[in-house]
């Protein structure tokens, strides 16, 4: 993976020395909150509901051991000895105290980490498939591209008081398992008739406020066109996308108002405007980053028949948290932070620091953050398998739910966010008691629940074949149902199924709405087809059916 | 007397904005909307002309006055309003003008002066009650840029190629 050179130290120490002293004048009384607020949210610092948040820089999820350790470190040092980590690939410490922030931010300087652009009106953490690197199915690695991204949006001085947050997500697969069409910018690497690497570009999907999936405004972008042509769609947002009304700031609003050909317009008219004085990425610089990303040295294996003889439940974690891998006889391993009475995506310093040896024996010392909310141990060879499970196992991280209807995502809700209408992770334990039954589990198949504890839609809610809105209706916790979204190449964004319920009814609803996928499949059919196939309507009547209290 | 930030320097400003005193400066500012309203009188003023725009104005509008102005002035009015940079930008790299360019509201304090700098302002006047020794320390706060063109950072320490 990528590492810091000189000039990539001395900046994150220059940005601690900043931050140190911005603090100290906010803490003096020399800043006001209105002022510090920009400040801090630039460095990824949050006040919410019980104390500051700071949400820390995993850039496109990729971790060495060291820098887990020091997340587990800081979460027990300044924290309370866990950690949160998100749908965009980011680790969030939930109780540290304002004034150990710049202290905390010095530490992960020393190991090449930030909180650099985790929040506020600016680019944001540049994501990427999980898989980049070991899926069979990938046309190009996304990660020296978004390495390239990463740096040039980097206090971007231009850039970085935009109308709204803007979220980048670079995909290299077919399959696209960064959600692309549902960020500000979904890069697609595609290739041309000649073989060479360059982006489809989609623009202004998001969730949030009024959903929306990104529309393509270019087929295919030469590599060294790329940061040039960020450049004009960002000036043509940054000028102008309204600032007026903070709900209608993001980009997918103007798209939506210009029409995304007239916004196509604009910005090839900016882009023929500005390239000739427009960063290049050139092909020494590519060939540079990709150096950071060559496959470690694996050894020439076979693939082996790894749970033959072993106990059923490792059976089903094989299948169900180990995925296939470019390379014969080694898996992708999922480390699930979905364990049935746990917080989705939390994890606790012990835990971190158990993968972060794991991965070092097991994984040439990488470790993965997942879209899902859930870790990944890249190049496990499968005569480890049997051990790691055994050490996962261990230490509760082997619950063999991936792609199961309890993998589910939530935002961290009411509990923590001082955004949120309603708690989510009440309701996540109340559908892991309801599906604690693994053979029932696995008999429903791959369903994909997401749920967000307000309309910001940290939890992708839209895009969940089951859908959960928490909403605040008079003072108490209600749960708007959707159903039909998905992000991963066919994206969707569901529906909502009727009105919504109250806490204790949402695991009883979706109870009864796998009951009618039960009903209605046909042998091996996904939910998500049966659904395609048969409508909403059957689902509408199933959910309401012995409920009185919908309101 | 008001003090500005200048190429990096704490200097006296020789300038005047429109509406302060003295009026018969011979140097002043004046709003773009009062430049137009008023051409003519503009036109026939002897003194050094510059322009104060908002946020919303297009620079590529003053395309046709840019020869005849010696300052263009780009109002902040908070710092969550980022416009004036593209602004800044615009002005130096496409419309070439050599003229002073300067970061002129509420919005410009020490924390921003490193940014503006990188979009060609050579000239900031704080906001209100700002400490000008600190905004001009803040200007080398940062010895990296990861764009290039950035004007006061070595080009090794740049990355990428224009």
């Amino acid at each position: 993976m990528y590492r810091y050179d000189e000039l990539d130290q001395a900046f994150v120490e220059e940005r601690v020395a900043e931050f140190r002293d911005q603090t100290r004048r906010h803490l003096a009384g020399e800043l006001s909150e209105d002022e510090f607020r920009p400040l801090r949210l630039h460095n990824g610092l949050y006040i919410q509901r019980h104390a500051p948040m700071l949400r820390i820089a995993i850039p496109y999820g990729l971790l060495r051991s060291a820098q887990l350790r020091k997340l587990a470190g800081l979460a027990r040092r300044y924290d309370r000895g866990y950690g949160h980590f998100t749908t965009r690939q980011n680790l969030q410490l939930n109780w540290p105290a304002l004034a150990d922030v710049p202290d905390i931010l010095a530490e992960l300087a020393t190991v090449q980490m930030h909180a650099i652009q985790t929040s506020g009106n600016c680019v944001r953490n540049v994501t990427a498939d999980h898989m980049a690197g070991i899926a069979r199915d990938e046309i190009d690695d996304p990660r020296p591209y978004c390495e390239i991204v990463r740096q040039w949006a980097t206090l971007h001085p231009e850039f970085t008081y935009l109308p709204r947050k803007f979220k980048i997500a670079i995909t290299g697969s077919a399959e696209d398992r960064a959600a692309s069409e549902v960020h500000d910018i979904g890069l697609r690497l595609e290739r041309d008739a000649h073989g060479a690497p360059g982006f489809a570009v989609l623009v202004g999907g998001g969730l949030g406020r009024a959903p929306a999936i990104g529309v393509p405004i270019r087929d295919f972008l030469p590599l060294g066109d790329l940061l040039g042509y960020l450049e004009a769609i960002l000036r043509v947002y940054n000028r102008h996308g309204r600032r007026d009304n903070i709900h209608k700031a993001r980009i997918k609003v103007l798209v939506k108002s210009l029409g995304a050909a007239a916004f196509r317009d604009e910005v090839e008219a900016e882009w023929q405007a500005c390239r000739a004085d427009a960063p290049v990425v050139t092909a020494a610089e590519v060939e540079r980053m990709r150096t950071f990303f060559r496959p470690p040295r694996y050894e020439a294996l076979a693939d082996r028949d790894v749970a033959r003889g072993r106990e059923p439940r490792f059976a089903a974690w094989f299948r169900y948290n180990t995925r296939a891998h470019r390379v014969p006889g080694y898996r992708a391993v999922f480390v699930s932070l979905k364990a049935h009475g746990a917080n989705p995506g939390d994890a606790t310093a012990a835990q971190m620091e158990a993968v972060a040896d794991l991965a070092e024996r097991c994984s040439f010392g990488l470790v993965r953050t997942t879209h899902t909310q859930n870790l990944l141990l890249a190049d496990v060879r499968q005569d480890e398998l049997y051990a790691v499970w055994r050490e996962l196992e261990d230490q509760g991280l082997a619950m063999p739910n991936i792609g199961t209807l309890t993998d589910l995502i939530a935002c961290p809700g009411l509990d923590f966010c001082s955004l949120a209408n309603a708690g989510t992770l009440g309701v996540a334990h109340a559908i892991q008691r309801q599906f604690d039954a693994l053979d029932y589990l696995y008999d429903l198949g791959n369903i994909e629940i997401k749920m967000s504890g307000c309309m910001n839609a940290c939890g992708h809610h839209h895009v969940g074949h089951i859908g959960i809105l928490g909403v605040d209706k008079h003072g108490e916790e209600w749960y708007q149902v959707s159903l039909g979204g998905s992000a991963n190449g066919f994206t969707a964004l569901g529906e909502v199924i009727g009105p919504s319920v109250p806490k204790h009814e949402v695991a009883p609803t979706i109870g009864r709405i796998v009951e009618v996928y039960r009903a209605l499949r046909t042998e091996d059919e996904p939910f998500i087809d049966t659904l395609r196939r048969v409508g909403l309507e059957p689902f509408r009547a199933g959910a309401y059916a012995l409920h009185p209290q919908a309101a | 007397m008001r003090y500005i930030l200048r190429r990096r320097e704490i200097v006296a400003d020789d300038w005047v904005h429109l509406g302060e005193d003295p009026e018969g400066a011979a140097a002043l500012i004046v709003p773009l909307e009062r430049l137009r309203a008023d051409g003519a009188r503009w036109a026939a003023w002897c003194g050094r002309l510059g322009v104060r725009i908002a946020p919303g104005d297009a620079p590529e509008d003053l395309a046709a006055q840019l020869p005849h102005l010696a300052l263009v002035a780009v109002e902040f009015p908070n710092a969550g309003d980022g416009r004036g940079y593209s602004q800044g930008r615009l002005l130096r790299s496409r419309l070439g003008f050599r003229g002073e360019l300067r970061a002129v509201g509420a919005g410009v304090k020490r924390d921003q002066v490193f940014l503006l700098a990188r979009c060609g302002f050579d000239a900031i006047e704080l906001g209100a009650g700002e400490d000008l020794e600190a905004a001009r320390r803040a200007l080398t706060r940062y010895t990296v840029a990861y764009q290039p063109g950035a004007a006061g950072i070595p080009l090794e320490r740049q990355r990428f190629t224009l």
